[in-house]
């Protein structure tokens, strides 16, 4: 930290350092935003009223706090970013009005009282992800 | 303690404190119930336990970041605060709002609380560490809004430093992405991609200017060096994390539906992220070694230079070890997460708020420093959560390495459940040392009540 280094010069490179950074993120999110649409599977979402339904009910029923969704979410219960092409609709609705096991000392998911309906929804959004290009991850079928 | 508004900040670090408690406690009955699955169900249900335990993290270092704010800028500034009597009632507020929001996450269905609360007007509910009621959320804005409004005319009264200044950025830039945790469209890739934009620009971005604002102000206090030398340093560490921290945000973009090229750009930039970690490191352990007095409190200096390592480990070393998205492409949502995310979080942001609490407790109760009786069980204290962090981290490591192998690597992998049966001692262990960590964090509070001779303040 030599004479000529001075705090209002650290402060000045603060400055431009993060502005232009900031504005590079910015400048990406743009382009992002451009992309995505090929990728989000969203004249899906536009045409199936189920699968915003489904997502609601996925975050008023708090699974994220167990599972993860394409990776993000609580490590406690299996990956359901792929659980549509893993199980299969039938399997996902029986397997979810059957909670819970009880079987002791295994980790418990919570009955949750779903309608019909309601499950159509949550598949229809487990298909919707499914489907997103998540760039060829998980690495395979078990998520 | 030189200004008389400086003590509000006593009662944000006892609630802190508090909600530390909830936090391990609750973190102990998930931890069991990664091993004995049954373990108070249906009464406490894992997803229950981790919102407490994610959620009490988050409103208690808020509350520290408060508190240490609150005594740092008068003391900066050179003027009383320009209103202690909003600084309590906003800490009552906050208070209360995190109460009954735990006491609705224990007591009700999630659903049903999201009914209740008016989920349906503007869904925000349900997303990872965003879990909080509608209510509790526009709560926090305005206890936010608040305290900015008071540190502010503060800082705009009095003496501007480099100190204030990037603690002041750093809480302004908290409160404004927060404002992203209200936007939830149903696109769910848009939903990820902006979720990062509150989780990701607080903790690698905008939090590490409050941490590095307190570190410089306690290391200014503790070790006398020049306040220049020391206001430099912290503006090339910022710089340091902001360049790396803000592109770094990439990494979380790799396989959320988001375009590839974020693997090059989150790659790229958030292996530099340990860079400012380092940074800070060093600038703890050289003003420490050109100290020019020898501060009686010894243990607000160890704090400070735990914070320098733990935070470079926790969040540098662990980050680096799954950011690249070749690695993270097998790591991605397993226990290596978990690990990053425990030691990282202690190291950097529990430890800075425990150095500014260790620093100013005395001196809110009228002492330059503890008894040198209560500072060695402080040190104690220290010792003990910081290796029980250190064997957590280890473990969820271990756990996550033979995950990442037996479900994803493996010629015949496992599933999720079949996997998880197979890391059960490595949860054990975890457990233990969680145990560890609570005991530490008793012995801390212990050593609050520890009398012996002390030197006026």
């Amino acid at each position: 930290m030599s004479g000529t280094f001075t705090t209002s010069t650290a402060r000045n490179i603060f400055f431009g350092g993060t502005i232009f950074f900031a504005l590079v993120f910015l400048a990406l999110t743009y382009q992002n935003e451009q992309i995505i649409p090929q990728r989000d599977q969203h004249l899906q979402l536009a045409s199936n009223p189920d699968i915003a339904a489904g997502k609601k009910l996925w975050e008023t029923h708090q699974c994220i706090g167990r599972h993860t969704l394409l990776g993000e979410g609580a490590y406690f219960a299996p990956e359901l970013g792929n659980v549509y092409k893993r199980r299969g609709p039938d399997f996902i609705k029986a397997w979810i009005a059957s909670q819970p096991t009880h079987t002791p000392g295994r980790r418990q998911m919570p009955q949750f009282g779903f309608t019909d309906k309601e499950l159509d929804e949550l598949v229809a959004f487990f298909k919707y992800v499914s489907e997103i290009d998540t760039a060829k991850w998980p690495p395979n079928i078990q998520g | 303690m030189q200004y008389k508004s400086q003590a509000v900040a006593k009662y944000y670090f006892v609630g802190a404190i508090a909600l530390f408690v909830a936090q391990i406690l609750f973190g102990l009955v998930m931890g069991l119930q990664y091993v004995v699955g049954d373990f108070l169900f249906p009464e406490i249900p894992f997803n229950v336990a981790r919102m407490v335990h994610t959620n009490a993290l988050i409103v208690w270092l808020l509350m520290g970041f408060m508190g240490s704010a609150y005594y740092l800028v008068p003391e900066e500034t050179e003027t009383e605060l320009f209103s202690p009597k909003l600084a309590i009632a906003m800490f009552w507020i906050f208070l209360v709002a995190a109460g009954l929001t735990v006491v609705g996450y224990l007591m009700v269905p999630y659903a049903a609380l999201a009914k209740m609360t008016g989920n349906d007007l503007l869904p925000t509910m349900g997303r990872e560490f965003l879990e909080q009621p509608l209510p509790t959320k526009l709560g926090i804005v305005v206890v936010a809004l608040a305290f900015l409004f008071n540190i502010t005319m503060t800082v705009l009264k009095g003496r501007k430093t480099a100190i204030s200044l990037v603690l002041l950025m750093g809480l302004w830039g908290l409160a404004i992405f927060f404002l992203f945790s209200f936007y939830n469209p149903s696109n769910l890739v848009r939903d990820k991609f902006f979720w990062w934009w509150t989780v990701h620009l607080w903790v690698e971005g905008v939090w590490e200017l409050i941490l590095g604002a307190i570190l410089a102000f306690v290391l200014i206090k503790v070790t006398g060096v020049d306040r220049e030398v020391i206001e430099k340093w912290l503006y090339v560490i910022i710089t340091l994390t902001l360049i790396t921290g803000i592109i770094g945000t990439g990494h979380h973009y790799y396989w959320i539906g988001t375009p590839e090229y974020w693997q090059w750009w989150g790659s790229i930039f958030s292996a530099l992220e340990p860079i400012p970690f380092f940074a800070m490191t060093l600038f703890a352990f050289n003003m420490v070694n050109r100290r020019r007095r020898e501060h009686p409190n010894k243990a607000a200096t160890l704090w400070a230079l735990g914070t320098g390592v733990m935070s470079f480990l926790g969040a540098g070393v662990w980050g680096f070890l799954h950011t690249l998205a070749p690695v993270n492409f097998y790591t991605h949502g397993t226990q290596i997460t978990a690990a990053h995310g425990h030691m990282a979080f202690y190291g950097a942001y529990v430890m800075v708020v425990i150095t500014m609490i260790s620093y100013s407790m005395p001196l809110m109760r009228g002492r330059a420093a503890n008894s040198n009786k209560a500072q060695v069980m402080e040190m104690w204290s220290f010792w003990l959560m910081t290796i029980a962090i250190v064997f957590i981290t280890l473990f969820l490591t271990a756990a996550g390495i033979l995950q990442v192998w037996l479900q994803r690597v493996s010629a015949n992998p496992m599933s999720y459940m079949d996997t998880q049966d197979q890391l059960s001692l490595f949860y054990w262990l975890r457990e233990g040392t969680g145990v560890i960590f609570l005991i530490g964090l008793l012995t801390y509070i212990a050593s609050f009540f520890v009398k012996g001779e002390t030197a006026k303040a």
